[in-house]
């Protein structure tokens, strides 16, 4: 166990490094453009499955989330001009608060009506957004850079650095549930919740703790984005496209360990970008839509089901 | 503050338009609330009908009505194929069925929306015919013409899959499906063919449905989005599976958004059928006429 814990973190350091060089060796700022993308998906997938995944209660809210994220950074700035730091610290604080909602207002709901709820959250706080005049309302709000840490050549490439941050952060804190007796217990949940509570799980306070845990992570993941486009309007922040990216990502990797996530973020997100460049984004929409309806259908436990089996069948070959 | 006209003419075109939202979302009211089949694409094949019946109405002409009547065929084969493919996929393989299976309507209606926008893009689309465009005056009430076609055929359309599954065999077997599958089976009836004809009916309903939409307003591939939560709300709120709680749910919703249109205006309007939804979930969730208790 504690070298299987050296190697993760050997691992995510590496990571962190790679990044940082490649902000000092790459001209072109065009890979950190479309990195970024990349990573703040990996970092809604990951933390998506924390709640959707090891629990099973499947979020249609992503977009609510990551809208809350990107507008709680574009109100800070406004308001008081807070540095990046301090704006991604604040959507988490929203989105933990706003997690805690969800997970109360949604006590009762089981399956679909917990998915309807969240979609129907999600359009809400988009209303609500759009009718707030502070932040720009339907039309949305143009946002000013400050200037950029000296360390980077540009803005887009600290943000890149810093959404790589975020990815070993979420990455560290879904491992640690899934190894640890919440993961159990949210594995209870999703299995029998009624058997899980008879025998002893705190199913309610365990909830609740996916919800804030999940919120805080996606609401941290939109804050930079703010930043990153220079503008914001809600009917991006908030585009339904997010949340089915997102849930499409979780089920391609697969949702029974945390790596499941990140490949079908990189798979999906990779894929997305080459299809946006060379074709067009309605293209993109059709192969999220293909993607997902054959992995739910060929393979219901994504990537990580169909290597274990290739490893089985392997193995059954050798032997 | 507002005069009594004004309350007035907003609850008169509500119950209107709530008739139509009703039309729309009954449908649903079979394929969700009767069957438990998780149907997120539903408004996806709803706008589907409407640029069905658009085709029609622009190359021949056809009254849209009639258009409507003519693609209730193909949607009740696109419903036998939908159903056997969720069936064969999720149903028999068991567990978490629920799940995966809003996941795979959701990618069903992203690959209806493309598929549309590829063939038509995104501009608005509209039909023409003699009672659109014209209204009716009553007073300083207008209304107008489509909206009364709209109710009009949104009430027979309810009183027509009423009396289908009161009075006959087949609508029996349907209510008895969703009752208890393993009694059906025992009288030597086929649940997944019960099940199948039913969702065909559900899809069939559409192509009406679908003519009713671009009847009230021109449509646009995205729209199907706005009427996720409109016709999830008429269900839920309907109670499940229920003909008559769909046209009266229906009916709420319509003078709800009529009226906070008339008094806030319509950047609000999306909010409404999601917030009752929301409260009806979280308060009431087996619905004002519910099948549960």
């Amino acid at each position: 166990m504690r070298s299987a814990a050296a190697r993760f973190w050997t691992g995510a350091i590496l990571f962190l490094v790679l990044a940082v060089l490649a902000t000092q060796t790459i001209g072109n700022q065009y890979p950190f453009f479309a990195g970024y993308v990349i990573l703040q998906f990996i970092v809604l997938a990951v933390a998506w499955s924390i709640l959707g995944g090891y629990a099973g209660y499947v979020n249609f809210g992503t977009s609510a989330f990551f809208g809350i994220g990107v507008y709680t950074a574009v109100f800070l700035v406004k308001a008081a001009e807070a540095p990046l730091p301090v704006q991604i610290a604040a959507a988490a604080l929203v989105g933990a608060l706003l997690g805690l909602g969800v997970g109360l207002l949604t006590l009762r709901m089981q399956g679909i009506y917990f998915s309807i709820a969240t979609i129907a959250l999600s359009i809400i706080i988009e209303t609500l957004v759009i009718n707030w005049r502070f932040v720009g309302g339907a039309a949305g709000i143009q946002i000013q850079r400050p200037p950029v840490l000296p360390l980077f050549d540009s803005y887009v490439q600290m943000l890149f650095v810093v959404q790589a941050l975020l990815v070993v952060l979420a990455v560290a804190i879904a491992r640690y549930i899934q190894n640890s007796w919440i993961g159990r217990g949210l594995q209870a949940i999703k299995d029998d919740e009624l058997a899980a509570e008879c025998t002893g799980v705190p199913t309610l306070r365990l909830k609740l703790l996916a919800c804030v845990v999940s919120g805080a992570l996606m609401c941290a993941a939109g804050a930079p984005a703010a930043m990153y486009l220079q503008y914001a309007d809600p009917s991006s922040a908030f585009n339904l496209n997010y949340s089915v990216s997102v849930l499409a990502m979780s089920l391609i990797g697969g949702t029974a360990h945390w790596i499941g996530p990140v490949l079908g973020a990189i798979l999906l997100g990779v894929t997305q970008q080459a299809l946006a460049v060379t074709i067009s984004s309605e293209v993109n929409v059709l192969v999220l839509g293909v993607m997902l309806v054959l992995f739910v259908v060929g393979a219901p436990e994504g990537l990580i089901g169909l290597i274990r089996k290739l490893g089985r069948k392997a193995a059954a070959g050798g032997a | 503050m507002f005069s009594l006209d004004l309350w007035l003419g907003a609850i008169v075109l509500g119950v209107l338009l709530g008739c139509f939202y009703a039309a729309v979302s009954v449908g649903l009211s079979l394929s969700f609330g009767l069957l438990d089949v998780p149907h997120v694409a539903h408004p996806a094949f709803l706008v589907l009908a409407s640029y069905g019946v658009y085709v029609l109405n622009d190359r021949y002409e056809l009254d849209p009505l009639l258009a409507g009547l003519a693609i209730t065929p193909l949607f009740f084969l696109l419903g036998l194929f939908a159903y056997r493919l969720y069936h064969e996929t999720f149903e028999r393989r068991g567990t978490d069925a629920a799940v995966r299976g809003i996941a795979f309507f959701f990618g069903i209606a992203f690959i209806v929306e493309v598929l549309i926008i590829l063939q038509f893009g995104v501009d608005q689309r509209s039909v023409t015919a003699p009672y659109i465009g014209r209204s009716w005056r009553v007073g300083d009430l207008r209304i107008p013409y489509r909206q009364l076609v709209a109710f009009a055929v949104a009430l027979s359309l309810t009183a027509v899959l009423t009396l289908y599954l009161s009075r006959t065999f087949m609508g029996r077997a349907i209510r008895a499906v969703a009752q208890d599958q393993e009694a059906l089976r025992l009288m030597g009836a086929n649940p997944v063919r019960v099940k199948q004809w039913a969702f065909g009916i559900a899809t069939a309903v559409l192509g009406i449905a679908g003519a009713l939409l671009i009847i009230v307003a021109p449509v646009e591939p995205m729209l199907d989005r706005a009427y996720i939560g409109r016709t999830f709300c008429v269900v839920v709120l309907a109670g499940l599976g229920s003909i008559t709680g769909t046209l009266v749910a229906g009916i709420i919703l319509g003078v709800a958004e009529s009226i906070v249109l008339t008094m806030f205006g319509a950047s609000w309007a999306p909010a409404i059928a999601f917030t009752m939804l929301l409260g009806v979930l979280a308060l009431r969730p087996q619905g004002l006429l519910g099948r549960r208790s």
